[in-house]
C-alpha cells in the first residue's frame, strides 16, 4: 500500500498560527484536508478539543464542520459564480443555523466590512471582484459561522505581491479579534515565517521538523530543512547566499521518527 | 537584466513584442524595438523567424506546454538545431546531447530518447534552456522560468542561468514577479506597473535607492529578512489599474501615498543617476522647487524624503530603514 502521508504527528495550540511548509507533493495539503475530514484516512487520528474526529458520522461531525473552516488557494474556483455575495456568505450560516432570518443580512454586511469590502457589494457576483477581493470573500464566508479554527491552504499564493500583504495583515487582525487558530499551509517560506508562531516542515509525506518560527529559521537541524531554507531567494542583492544541497540518496536518516532535540524543537534525525 | 512586475503589468507582453510574437487582434502600435541598433518593427515574418531562435531565444514559464508531449526530446531538439543551424542529423544529435550535458542533465544520450512526461518539472525547464542555447543566441529571454518550480529546484535553475551567463557572452532578460529572484540573479532591473516602465536602474539602485513610490511600496510589502516574525507588513493599498480603462496620468496614481495634482498628467522618466530613471513627478525639478517654497508642510513634501532615502541607502535590506520613506512624508 502506498501511504500518501505517514509519521505526521503534531499539535496546534489554541490561538496560535501553525505554519506547514514543504514542496509540491510533500503532503501538506493532504494533512490539511485530513484535519477537515475532507479525506477519510485509513490510519491515524485527529483530535480536536480532545475529541477524535475520524470515527464520527456525518451528523456527529456537523458541529465540528462549523468550528473548523477552510480557505483555499484559488479564489476563482472556490466561489460559486452563480451566487451573489449575500448568498455566498449567507449559505454556511443557513447550513449551520447561525443568524436566522433578518439578522442574517446584517451579519453578512458586518462581515463584509470586517474583511475590507463594502455593504454595497452584497448584490454583486464573484466575477465582479479582483483576486484579492475574492480571497476576502472566501475569508468572510469561512468566518460567517464563527469558527474557532481555520485551515488556510495557500491563501495568498494566487495573489499579486502588493496584495498579499493586505490579506496577511487582515488574517492577523481577524485572528486577534476573534481569537482564531490557524493552520497556514504555504510554500512561500518568507511569508510563512512572518505569520506563523510555530512551523512544521514536510518532506515526501513525512513531517521532518517542527519548531518555533525563529528557532526553525535560525537553527534548522534536519538537512532537508537546511537545504529548503538556503534556497529561498532573499530580496537583497548583497545577501550572501550559501546554498546547502539536499541529497536524498545520501541521507541515512530516512524514516527516523520525530524526536525532541531541544525545548519545543522536534526533528526526524537519527 | 530583470523585468519585475505584478500580473498584468505588461512584462510578458513587452518580451513578446521584442520577439515579434504579438498576434492578432493585438498589434504594436507605437514605439521602437531595436536590436543591435537595428529597428525591428515592420519586419516580415520570415525575417523575424531568422532572428528568433538564432539570435534571440525564449524560455517560458511552463515547459510542459512548450514541449510537444508526443515527440521524443531528442527529435524536438534535433529539429530546432537543424532548422536554425543547418547541421546534419548526426551532428545535430551530438549537439543536442552536448547541450543537455551543459545544463546538467546526466546520461544525455539516453534522455534524448525519452518523452517530456518522463522528465520532472525542473528537468523539463533544463531541456527548454538547452534548446534555447542550442542555437547559440546572443540574447535569452526567460519569462518566469522558475515560477512553476519548487524553491530548491528554482535555486538550481537560477544557478544554471547565472552559470551560463558567466561562461558565455549572452545577454539574459529574466521576467519575474519575485523580488528575491531579481535580487539574486540580476544586475540591471526594470520595474513595470500598469503596462509602463516605472523605474529602471542597477539592482542596487532598485533595492537600496528606489526612486519610485511603487518600487518603494513593493519592497516594503514583503517580509523583511531576519525581522521579528510578527512585525506588521506594509501593504500597498488598493488594486492595480484596469488596463481596459487605464488612468490617463501615472498608472500608480490611485494607490500612491505621494500623489499630487501633477500626477494626473503622464510623467516622463526622470534621470536620478547614471542609468537610474523613474517615471514620477516627485523628481521634477519644478516640483522640488515648489515644495521647497511652501516650506514642506504638505503631506507630500517628498522630493526631499526620497532624496534622503537615496542618500541614506535605505531599502528593505537595511531592516526597516526603508519604512521611513512613507512616514517622513506625513510629518
Amino acid at each position: 500500500m502506498l501511504k500518501a502521508v505517514d509519521g505526521v504527528s503534531f499539535g496546534i495550540r489554541k490561538g496560535e498560527t501553525f505554519g506547514l511548509v514543504g514542496e509540491s507533493g510533500s503532503g501538506k495539503s493532504t494533512v490539511g484536508r485530513c484535519l477537515l475530514r475532507l479525506y477519510d484516512y485509513t490510519e491515524g487520528e485527529v483530535l480536536y478539543d480532545g475529541q477524535p474526529l475520524s470515527a464520527l458520522d456525518d451528523k456527529a461531525l456537523r458541529p465540528f464542520r462549523r468550528r473548523i473552516q477552510s480557505i483555499f488557494q484559488d479564489p476563482y474556483s472556490s466561489l460559486n459564480p452563480g451566487m451573489n455575495v449575500l448568498e455566498l456568505i449567507g449559505e454556511p450560516m443557513d447550513i449551520h443555523g447561525v443568524h436566522a432570518g433578518s439578522a442574517r443580512k446584517e451579519a453578512v454586511a458586518d462581515l463584509l466590512v470586517k474583511v475590507g469590502l463594502k455593504t454595497a457589494h452584497l448584490t454583486r457576483y464573484p466575477h465582479e471582484f479582483s483576486g484579492g477581493q475574492r480571497q476576502r470573500l472566501s475569508i468572510a464566508r469561512a468566518l460567517s459561522v464563527r469558527p474557532e479554527f481555520v485551515v488556510c491552504d495557500e491563501p495568498i499564493s494566487a495573489l499579486d505581491v502588493s496584495v498579499q500583504a493586505q490579506v496577511v495583515n487582515m488574517l492577523e487582525d481577524l485572528q486577534a479579534e476573534f481569537g482564531l487558530t490557524y493552520l497556514f499551509i504555504a510554500h512561500d517560506l518568507s511569508m510563512v515565517r512572518h505569520i506563523s508562531d510555530r512551523i512544521g516542515v514536510m518532506y515526501a509525506g513525512r513531517l521532518v521538523e517542527v519548531a518555533d518560527s525563529d528557532e526553525l529559521y535560525e537553527n534548522p537541524l534536519h538537512p532537508y530543512t537546511q537545504a529548503l531554507l538556503s534556497a529561498i531567494p532573499v530580496p537583497d542583492p548583497r545577501a550572501a547566499s550559501k546554498r546547502i544541497a539536499w541529497d536524498r540518496a545520501a541521507w541515512t536518516g530516512e524514516g527516523a521518527p520525530l524526536r525532541e532535540v531541544g525545548p519545543g524543537h522536534f526533528a526526524a534525525i537519527p | 537584466m530583470g523585468i519585475v512586475g505584478e500580473s498584468g503589468s505588461g512584462k510578458s507582453v513587452t518580451a513578446k513584442a521584442a520577439l515579434g510574437l504579438i498576434g492578432p487582434p493585438g498589434r504594436v502600435i507605437g514605439g521602437d524595438i531595436r536590436y543591435r541598433g537595428e529597428r525591428l518593427l515592420g519586419w516580415s515574418d520570415s525575417r523575424w523567424r531568422k532572428l528568433r531562435g538564432n539570435r534571440i531565444a525564449m524560455v517560458f514559464q511552463d515547459p510542459m506546454t512548450a514541449l510537444n508531449p508526443v515527440k521524443k526530446i531528442g527529435a524536438q531538439m534535433i529539429e530546432v538545431i537543424r532548422r536554425h543551424r543547418g547541421l546534419g542529423k548526426e551532428a545535430a544529435r551530438q549537439e543536442a546531447a552536448a547541450k543537455l550535458r551543459e545544463v546538467g542533465i546526466a546520461e544525455p544520450e539516453r534522455r534524448l530518447e525519452q518523452y517530456p512526461h518522463e522528465f520532472s518539472g525542473g528537468m523539463r525547464q533544463r531541456v527548454m534552456i538547452a534548446m534555447a542555447l542550442s542555437c547559440e543566441p546572443e540574447l535569452l529571454l526567460a519569462d518566469e522560468p522558475t515560477t512553476a518550480l519548487d524553491v530548491t529546484i528554482q535555486a538550481q535553475i537560477l544557478d544554471l542561468l547565472k552559470d551560463i551567463k558567466a561562461k558565455s557572452n549572452m545577454g539574459v532578460v529574466l521576467i519575474t514577479h519575485d523580488l528575491g529572484v531579481v535580487a539574486q540573479v540580476c544586475t540591471r532591473v526594470i520595474v513595470m506597473y500598469g503596462g509602463m516602465v516605472m523605474e529602471e536602474g542597477t539592482v542596487e539602485d532598485i533595492f537600496y535607492r528606489p526612486g519610485h513610490p511603487y518600487t518603494q511600496g513593493l519592497l516594503k510589502s514583503v517580509p523583511k529578512r531576519g525581522g521579528g516574525t510578527r512585525e506588521r507588513l506594509v501593504p500597498i493599498e488598493g488594486t492595480p489599474p484596469d488596463l481596459l480603462d487605464p488612468p490617463l496620468g501615472c498608472p500608480f496614481i490611485e494607490r500612491c501615498p505621494h500623489a499630487f495634482g501633477k500626477c494626473a498628467e503622464r510623467p516622463p522618466l526622470f534621470e536620478l543617476g547614471d542609468g537610474h530613471r523613474a517615471l514620477c513627478w516627485l523628481h521634477d525639478a519644478e516640483h522640488a522647487a515648489a515644495e521647497g517654497e511652501s516650506s514642506g508642510n504638505k503631506p507630500n513634501a517628498d522630493g526631499a524624503a526620497i532624496d534622503d532615502e537615496r542618500a541614506g541607502g535605505a531599502g528593505i535590506a537595511e531592516n526597516g530603514a526603508g519604512e521611513n520613506a512613507g512616514r517622513d512624508s506625513d510629518g
